[in-house]
């Protein structure tokens, strides 16, 4: 039997990522010093931690119901309106999930039909596009540009609608470029979706994590809940990455199809998870706070000393990333990212694995301690200092 | 929560103020005159280097004293803490809930330059009711430095 031919078409035909091979030998090598991570370099709280064994102990380790635990959504509802001021029941209008990436999997699959548009700003996070693409959908790429600060425009929105545009994805704050929507920016991306039937996938992972101000959610403008899934998470706001939970929030009829798919593929996101989360969300507040600051620091520092070497960097306003632009050294995002690992032992990401229009680019993650990122900034330093005809 | 300067301080009191700046969003000149400040006002008592003995040749041996003791009237445990303070070989002395009163850490060259201190010294100071000696054998964190950490970044190099 020739097993590749049985395998599913639309599957191998995802497009295979020449950054996995890159990703490979970065991740096999020793001695690096590594700015190339997408996960807190903090610990969950003590308390969720500690929440999570207790419950082991007591022995809470059957299956939840299928949208979660209800305290848990009970939870998740509280914290919402307390931080983003937006309205949800617990009963039908949340579904917890096996982290924000299942989220973001149901609501793609609860709302495409074969051919149906979804539009993808990027540079952004790699899962929308192979999802929509096995959904039988067509992702729809816009590009977002520097000279907006990575920032979905009205006017970029409006021209790549089509009778056929069945969702927008909304990224921000942003996975890899730090880029925020402000509420003015939300507010004018909200008018030309009220003049149109397209609903919104808002991946709000990184909201807790916006510097110079709070995040808004684009669900919490006038006329936007009725036609926006918000999907948000515990991995980066409470330092839980491997807990794997996040979840959904957003109207009944559109919750109750992702719960059906939830229920089938998944059955309940991890009960000790669930418990742990109740915990943070009730009472890790300062953590959160804590963990704010320290990034902010961090941004404030790595922007800085970019912008400095002469790597022309972006103010990012969220995440724990920046973006800092290598077109002036003459060299592709792939070609620095590999010199500067086999020269350096310096590993960042090139910005293309996160789209075609991340080329010039390099993500750097200041997830990482102020001593890290001093030593790995002063390699980056040499090496530029060592490129020919580059001048610091 | 505490001042952002004063916690970036605590991790490492060394920081250029430059970089201070950068990090807090302010100037150089601020953050010199709010150190200075602090100095001044004695929020900041002083700044020593943490060192790990077990790298360094020279003889040294730490203990920590578990000291109780009959408060006096009027003074409490005052006076008696300022005059175990007062040794050189004291390092430092906290007030303590619980089980014990002074907390006394004292260092020494050897063991039993240690024990003799506390034998010769501060058992016999007056409304000292018993001591108990702890030797430290190894540190593995101090200060909330962690000494000797394992390497390696369990979430890798590189992800998306």
């Amino acid at each position: 039997m020739d097993l590749e031919n049985m395998l599913s078409r639309r599957t191998v035909s995802l497009k295979p990522s020449g950054i996995r091979k890159f990703f490979n030998v970065a991740n096999e090598m020793e001695g690096v010093i590594a700015l190339g991570v997408g996960e807190p370099d903090f610990k969950t709280p003590y308390s969720v931690r500690q929440a999570g064994i207790e419950n082991l102990q007591q022995g809470k380790t059957s299956y939840s119901a299928n949208a979660g635990l209800i305290d848990l959504r009970r939870a998740i509802c509280d914290y919402l309106q307390r931080k983003f001021l937006l309205e949800y029941d617990k009963n039908t209008e949340v579904v917890v999930t096996v982290g924000g990436s299942e989220a973001i999997d149901l609501a793609i699959r609860a709302f495409v039909n074969p051919g149906d548009e979804v539009l993808i700003p990027e540079p952004s996070f790699v899962c929308y596009a192979p999802i929509v693409t096995l959904t039988s959908g067509v992702p729809v790429t816009i590009e977002t540009r520097e000279e907006d600060h990575f920032r979905l425009t009205p006017e970029q929105l409006e021209a790549a609608i089509t009778p056929r545009t069945k969702m927008l994805i909304l990224p921000y704050p942003n996975n890899p470029t730090g880029a925020v929507m402000r509420r003015e920016h939300l507010e004018a991306i909200a008018e030309v979706l009220r003049r149109h039937d397209i609903v919104v996938l808002s991946d709000e992972i990184y909201a807790e994590l916006t510097y110079n101000g709070h995040h808004t959610s684009i669900a919490s403008l006038p006329g936007m809940k009725e036609r926006t899934i918000v999907v948000n998470g515990f991995s980066k706001t409470f330092a839980m990455t491997g807990w794997r939970l996040g979840y959904a929030a957003g109207p009944a009829a559109a919750i109750k199809q992702m719960t059906k798919i939830h229920q089938y593929a998944i059955m309940c996101a991890p009960t000790t998870s669930q418990y742990a989360a109740i915990e943070a969300l009730d009472h890790c507040e300062e953590n959160i706070c804590q963990m704010r600051e320290e990034y902010d620091r961090r941004r404030r520092f790595v922007v800085d000393a970019f912008n400095k070497m002469g790597l022309h960097t972006f103010e990012p306003e969220g995440a724990f990333y920046v973006f800092p632009c290598i077109k002036n050294t003459g060299m592709g995002s792939e070609e620095f990212c590999e010199k500067l690992l086999y020269g350096k032992k310096v590993a960042v990401v090139p910005g293309n694995a996160f789209g075609d229009s991340g080329e010039g680019y390099i993500r750097v993650s200041y997830s990482y301690s102020v001593q890290h990122l001093t030593a790995a900034l002063k390699r980056i330093r040499e090496f530029l200092s060592e490129l020919p005809g580059y001048h610091l | 929560m505490m001042d952002q300067l004063l916690q970036l301080l605590n991790t490492n009191a060394r920081m250029e103020p430059e970089k201070i700046a950068v990090m807090l969003g302010t100037t150089r000149e601020e953050v010199e005159r709010r150190i200075a400040e602090y100095e001044d006002l004695g929020v900041i008592r002083g700044y020593k280097p943490l060192l790990d003995y077990e790298k360094i040749d020279t003889q040294y041996v730490e203990a920590v004293i578990e000291l109780r003791v009959t408060p006096k009237k009027d003074f409490g445990f005052e006076e008696i803490a300022h005059k175990i303070s007062g040794y050189h070989e004291v390092d430092s002395v906290y007030l303590m809930s619980g089980g014990y009163d002074l907390h006394v850490q004292v260092v020494g060259k050897t063991f039993k330059d240690v024990a003799l201190f506390v034998a010769q010294r501060l058992a016999p100071l007056d409304g000292v009711v018993s001591t108990a000696t702890h030797f430290v054998l190894s540190r593995y964190k101090d200060r909330g430095v962690i000494m000797n950490p394992r390497t390696g970044d369990e979430r890798g190099n590189i992800s998306f």
